[in-house]
């Protein structure tokens, strides 16, 4: 009998022949990724009085929730967060304007296949579409592997999706994803792990693929995992930087954890890529979604393109592709945020924000921005804001009295430029949507 | 985990996420418990935070505790004197936080549609039983490295006794 790949990589990560779900393992990650929450959970970890990082060289650590800091107190947090880095030694830190974490550890190198990441972040899902292992654990838990090394997991169920079919222009990954979640349920994955495979998904660029496990957070999955293929190494090699001897390694590493074919999972789904609209997730849950045609001329007051689901490079192109020639509707701002430093240099020198901030666009500095509240776009009551971003829980970006809907960055492009939600071709966009 | 917990119920329905039990706003300022006990539930039953009172019980819906991995939306509850949480089911970190604070999570859809606000209800987690004027259920036991955890009063206290 087969192997999913959860149950692969967390039997190799474990030193065991085999798991199967259920069995409670302790594991031991390759990355363990905190952020600003890393002061508390230095906190938690003095308490256990041990003097010392167990692995220093495994810990990463970004600035990026409330980067540059809003206030004092934000601001003695980031100073008391250097002091423990300083203090303990760690190399992978990324100070304020470095970017939002899984961007920028995607970046770094630090994810590959076959690596398992555990972070204080829900949306450690991410590490999936490299062909890692991403979980998200609390403060405790990132206090207790910074003092051993080592937590302990459940071994998941996996559920499998397959994506057919290709998509129609202006519909992206974020448009599949929030499908799926709305047909599945918030829980519709709750404590699995979720494989991504298929057609649809093998003819994705890399940026769209981190949008696939990134969201599956708003499932309720344990992780996610992306088919590995030759744009999984290609990035690796373009952006992340491995040379060959590393991707000879790394292909090694994904031919050892990918799943078997006759692995047996708890559910199996498949999603015709050809047969949805863009899609839009209404307040205030994430699996409130409804087809884009049943919400346009919704009126929005703020529209936020960025964040760790949808800030990259590729997602700042779509907008600019939208936007370029027109201006954003009076009385509604426009934030772009994007999601490190080096999109953010990419967007420059491609005209990208150029055209955005002709267009009336806020440009922010890299970072999380408003996405959980924090500052650089928060709504006030009564107000509507279209984002990119992966949550619209009721009080998420401040107050709960607004409204959040989530969209791809065409449609939030499109809607802040309407000051409705709207479709990019209602609007006269003048491409189809597809970049590259 | 010794003992009986015993409270009065506040029910809440499906999907209640951490952007309720304890508002994103708040995560980098707000550093001490008791203050975090303040706004435990705030956008969701204001009501909660004045008059919760030591062994209260939370019971729930499906997905309690969706979204962040924040661990205050378990710290909170905890220095709420929240005693347990009863749901039909638990999103994955809350439910490792839970655990991991020495809250104890019970899943028992049976009693999560059985108990109502207000109701008076005894958690015996030696017996693995939910006991009420609605009646007797009983939830699936935990496993023995979580009953350790449970015991020593969350993964910290009991990390401090494994490496002390």
């Amino acid at each position: 009998m087969g192997h999913t790949f959860a149950e692969k990589i967390l039997a190799r990560n474990a030193g065991l022949a085999e798991v199967r779900p259920g069995q409670i393992i302790d594991a031991t990650p390759d990355v363990a990724l905190s952020h600003d929450n890393s002061a508390a959970i230095a906190r938690i970890f003095r308490s256990l009085g041990v003097a010392r990082v167990k692995h220093p060289d495994r810990l990463a650590i970004t600035l990026d929730h409330a980067a540059p800091p809003p206030t004092t107190r934000h601001a003695q947090n980031h100073a008391e967060i250097r002091r423990f880095v300083a203090e303990q030694g760690i190399t992978h830190f990324y100070d304020v304007g470095r970017g939002i974490c899984h961007q920028v550890l995607s970046e770094e190198g630090l994810v590959y296949p076959g690596a398992v990441v555990l972070g204080a972040d829900s949306h450690s899902t991410h590490y999936g579409a490299l062909g890692a292992f991403g979980a998200g654990v609390g403060r405790s838990e990132m206090a207790a592997i910074w003092a051993t090394g080592q937590l302990w997991l459940r071994v998941p169920e996996s559920i499998k999706i397959t994506l057919t079919g290709q998509f129609r222009p202006w519909v992206t990954s974020k448009d599949i994803a929030l499908h799926i979640i709305g047909q599945l349920g918030a829980d519709g994955g709750l404590y699995a792990s979720i494989e991504f495979h298929g057609e649809a998904v093998a003819g994705m660029s890399m940026e769209s693929r981190f949008v696939l496990p990134n969201m599956m957070a708003e499932m309720g999955a344990k992780n996610a995992w992306v088919q590995v293929d030759q744009t999984t190494f290609d990035w690796l090699a373009q952006v992340a930087g491995k040379d060959e001897a590393e991707l000879a390694r790394l292909k090694a590493a994904s031919e050892a954890v990918a799943p078997d074919p006759d692995a047996v999972y708890a559910a199996e789904y498949r999603f015709n890529a050809a047969e949805i609209e863009p899609q839009i997730a209404c307040p205030h849950t994430v699996d409130n979604v409804r087809p884009l045609s049943a919400v346009a001329g919704t009126k929005v007051d703020q529209a936020f393109l960025g964040t760790c689901t949808n800030g990259r490079l590729e997602d700042i192109a779509a907008a600019a592709a939208v936007i370029k020639g027109r201006r954003v509707a009076p009385g509604v701002r426009l934030v772009v945020i994007p999601a490190s430093a080096e999109v953010y240099l990419q967007a420059l020198r491609a005209g990208y924000l150029e055209t955005l901030l002709e267009a009336g666009a806020v440009i922010e500095s890299p970072g999380c921005g408003p996405c959980m509240g924090n500052h650089l776009g928060i709504p006030a009551p009564g107000e509507v804001t279209i984002s990119t971003a992966n949550r619209n829980f009721r009080g998420r970006m401040g107050t709960p009295e607004a409204e959040i809907y989530l969209a791809s960055p065409a449609v939030v492009a499109a809607s802040a430029v309407a000051g409705e939600i709207a479709a990019p071709w209602e609007i006269g966009g003048q491409s189809d949507g597809r970049i590259d | 985990m010794a003992g009986l917990i015993k409270g009065r119920v506040w029910k809440y329905g499906d999907g209640v996420n951490t952007d309720v039990i304890f508002p994103g706003k708040y995560t980098y300022t707000i550093t001490d418990p008791a203050e975090m006990a303040r706004h435990a539930l705030e956008d969701l039953d204001p009501t909660f935070a004045a008059n919760v009172r030591p062994g209260d019980v939370i019971v729930a819906g499906r997905n309690w505790g969706n979204g962040s991995s924040r661990e205050q939306a378990v710290t909170c509850l905890v220095q709420a004197g929240v005693g347990a949480v009863i749901a039909v089911s638990f999103a994955r970190i809350w439910y490792r936080n839970a655990i991991n604070n020495g809250l104890p999570a019970l899943t028992c859809p049976e009693a999560a549609a059985a108990l109502n606000s207000g109701d008076e209800v005894e958690v015996d987690l030696a017996a693995g039983v939910i006991r009420s004027a609605a009646g007797e259920f009983s939830f699936p036991p935990f496993a023995p490295s979580i009953q350790a955890i449970l015991a020593d009063g969350g993964l910290i206290p009991h990390l401090k006794k494994r490496l002390g």
